[in-house]
């Protein structure tokens, strides 16, 4: 890898410790810099163990967070490898959240086909985008940002209609109380600590840990070992050489903007099912949120290289980072957004020179 | 530069073409691309492609590898004549086509550069997956093959040479059953060392039986390796040659640069009489031509 060295190119390729070789894993700046920011707020804590930042209600905490927008960070970490974004899951969990809501109250639908319904209409939506992109070859930066408003738009008129001016829908809660489906969505996994039977007081953690683990699991799968997972990086790294390769690109981006969607719709039906009410503001700022864990998981903005992996250790950062300046005495949350764009500079410089390593100095 | 033991033509040369372009027109809107051009290649031989831009190189091979299809005039592969429905039917039929810019994907490894869109799979049904161990190995064993040892297979194809990568890519295209090879400019973006790298590997590829379209502007290039010549200018056939029957000075002339070179050798010329200094030298400029 020495630039400039006599020898010959295979040589520099048989030179390569696994070591460098770790080194050189798009992931790994977040393995690093997960720790570096655990350890980071503990010490602003002062070391404490037991409260605050280091307890089992603080951690049950920060996981609450970076699953939510761990489940979201994926999938668009597949879809940003494959060259382009998603801008639109952020109205996508308002709007995928009131078609649930209103399916079961306002049409009183059972809530097994309410789910069906939801996942549906992601998925179509989803599918919508990706053929936009692919039809039209404009940016899908703005074919979805341009869905972004146009699904929160529709979501706040629509709902306003069918509710008589309300864009909550409220009563979620109780009609899908005692449904065993909603404990797929909300229920919780277990309670560490608290007293009484009820492990009142305690840390809970809930069913989304299992959901983004899951997701994270076969995204990651997906990426790396199977076919579909190659054509994903050879789409993002050039569509005309993987064209000409035979990948079926529109085939591969249409599949991968169903999934964010999908993703987006399943964190909103968490959500709606948790809190027992559907609002159409819900979500917002996450489709930034994500493209952040995903850079932070090691993912080009340019495509062609990148982790689904990475993007569970970006969440993670999100999440310790949102609950632990909570905790740091001297500063509340309004540091969140400050910090949050911090760490999206030193991710992308981190990843610029990791790539420079991995690719060597030529390209 | 390149004078290998390969150079000397395979035994095995059938006189039958592989691939064959008889008479064959395209024009774009009110382009005349090309007109009535013909060009064949047999097993175990090199035929270079020469001309100018603009000379209808890159139209002419796009119909040979089944991006257009040719307004007049016949494909025949083997002695049949065929149709070639699009890119994916002539790679089915043998037909391989590395282009410059697209032979390989820098940010990906070797392995999953090796076996895009032919991944092998192990496994059904949800897993059904990508065997990357058998791609790994199979990678290394083609890469040893070709001469570049490779220990990591998960190293990214941009740390390789810009000549390593176009092996890797012709490398490839055997592999998958080609039996035509269409190089499209090779060697063109690349020094003197990378370049003997790509044309030693075209002689093995010739040494192998295979067919191989070679298309380049660079004279220099073409001129060691070739069995036959065919020139292309302005959208149609300047000549076609057997290896010895020419030379760089005709082939230049013949793919049309040449009386533009002549024009500003004599120009610099002057000018360096007219005790203008002048950087560049009309000798080493007359060696490429459209350059």
């Amino acid at each position: 890898m020495t630039v400039g060295s006599p020898a010959s190119e295979a040589q520099r390729l048989r030179r390569l410790s696994p070591i460098r070789v770790l080194l050189t894993r798009p992931e790994f700046g977040s393995i690093v810099g997960a720790i570096l920011i655990f350890l980071l707020f503990w010490a602003l804590t002062g070391f404490t163990v037991g409260k605050g930042f280091m307890s089992w209600q603080g951690f049950a905490g920060y996981i609450e967070v970076a699953a939510q927008v761990g489940i979201l960070g994926a999938t668009v970490s597949l879809l940003m490898i494959a060259g382009e974004f998603d801008l639109s899951i952020g109205s996508m969990v308002g709007a995928a959240g009131l078609v649930l809501g209103l399916s079961i109250t306002t049409y009183g639908l059972p809530l097994w086909l309410g789910l069906i319904i939801t996942f549906a209409f992601a998925l179509g939506i989803g599918a919508l985008n990706g053929w936009l992109v692919v039809k039209t070859g404009l940016p899908s930066f703005i074919v979805t940002l341009g869905s972004l408003y146009m699904l929160r738009g529709a979501g706040l008129a629509l709902t306003r209609l069918l509710t008589d001016g309300l864009t909550i829908v409220s009563g979620v809660g109780q009609a899908a109380a005692g449904n065993p489906l909603a404990g797929i969505f909300n229920a919780t996994l277990f309670t560490i600590g608290g007293s009484g039977p009820n492990n009142a007081g305690g840390a809970d953690f809930k069913v989304e840990l299992v959901w983004w683990i899951a997701v994270v699991v076969i995204s990651t799968w997906v990426l790396l070992r199977t076919r579909f997972g190659n054509w994903i990086f050879a789409v993002g790294g050039s569509k005309d050489a993987a064209r000409s390769m035979g990948v079926p690109v529109a085939r591969v981006k249409i599949l991968l903007f169903m999934a964010t969607a999908f993703c987006a719709a399943l964190y909103a039906c968490i959500q709606v099912l948790s809190v027992g009410t559907a609002d159409v503001l819900r979500g917002q700022q996450k489709e930034f949120e994500a493209i952040i864990t995903a850079v932070i998981g090691g993912t080009l903005l340019t495509g062609g290289y990148g982790s689904a992996l990475g993007s569970a250790f970006g969440a993670f950062i999100l999440g310790v980072t949102q609950l632990g300046i909570f905790f740091v005495p001297g500063f509340n949350s309004d540091w969140y957004a400050f910090v949050l764009g911090a760490l999206l500079l030193i991710a992308a410089m981190v990843n610029n020179y990791i790539l420079r390593r991995a690719s060597g100095s030529r390209s | 530069m390149t004078t290998q033991p390969l150079a000397t033509p395979a035994p095995e040369r059938s006189t039958v073409p592989v691939l064959e372009a008889r008479g064959v027109s395209k024009t774009f809107g009110r382009v005349l691309a090309l007109k009535d051009v013909s060009l064949s290649v047999r097993a175990g031989e090199i035929n270079c492609l020469l001309g100018d831009n603009g000379a209808g190189k890159s139209t002419l091979i796009k119909m040979l590898s089944g991006v257009h299809r040719p307004d007049d005039g016949t494909l025949v592969m083997d002695g049949e004549p065929v149709t070639l429905a699009s890119p994916h039917d002539a790679q089915a039929r043998g037909i391989a086509t590395v282009f410059q810019d697209l032979a390989v994907l820098p940010l990906m490894s070797v392995s999953r550069n090796f076996f895009l869109g032919n991944e092998p799979t192990r496994g059904r049904g949800i897993f059904r997956r990508f065997d990357m161990e058998f791609a790994d190995r199979t990678a290394r064993e083609q890469m040893a093959q070709i001469g570049i040892t490779v220990r990591e297979t998960s190293q990214l194809v941009g740390t390789m040479s810009g000549g390593e990568r176009q092996t890797l890519a012709i490398a490839r295209a055997e592999h998958f059953g080609a039996r035509v090879l269409i190089l499209d400019e090779p060697t063109s973006a690349l020094g003197v060392k990378q370049a003997a790298i790509v044309l030693r590997h075209i002689l093995k590829a010739r040494a192998r039986g295979l067919a191989v379209i070679f298309i380049t502007h660079n004279v220099q290039h073409a001129l060691p390796v070739g069995d036959r010549f065919t020139i292309l200018s302005h959208g149609r056939s300047a000549g076609e040659f057997m290896r010895g029957a020419v030379s760089l000075d005709q082939l230049l002339a013949l793919m049309g640069g040449g009386k533009e070179l002549t024009d500003l050798s004599r120009e610099l010329e002057q000018l360096q009489a007219a005790g203008v200094s002048v950087e560049a030298q009309p000798a080493e400029t007359s060696m490429e031509a459209g350059g």
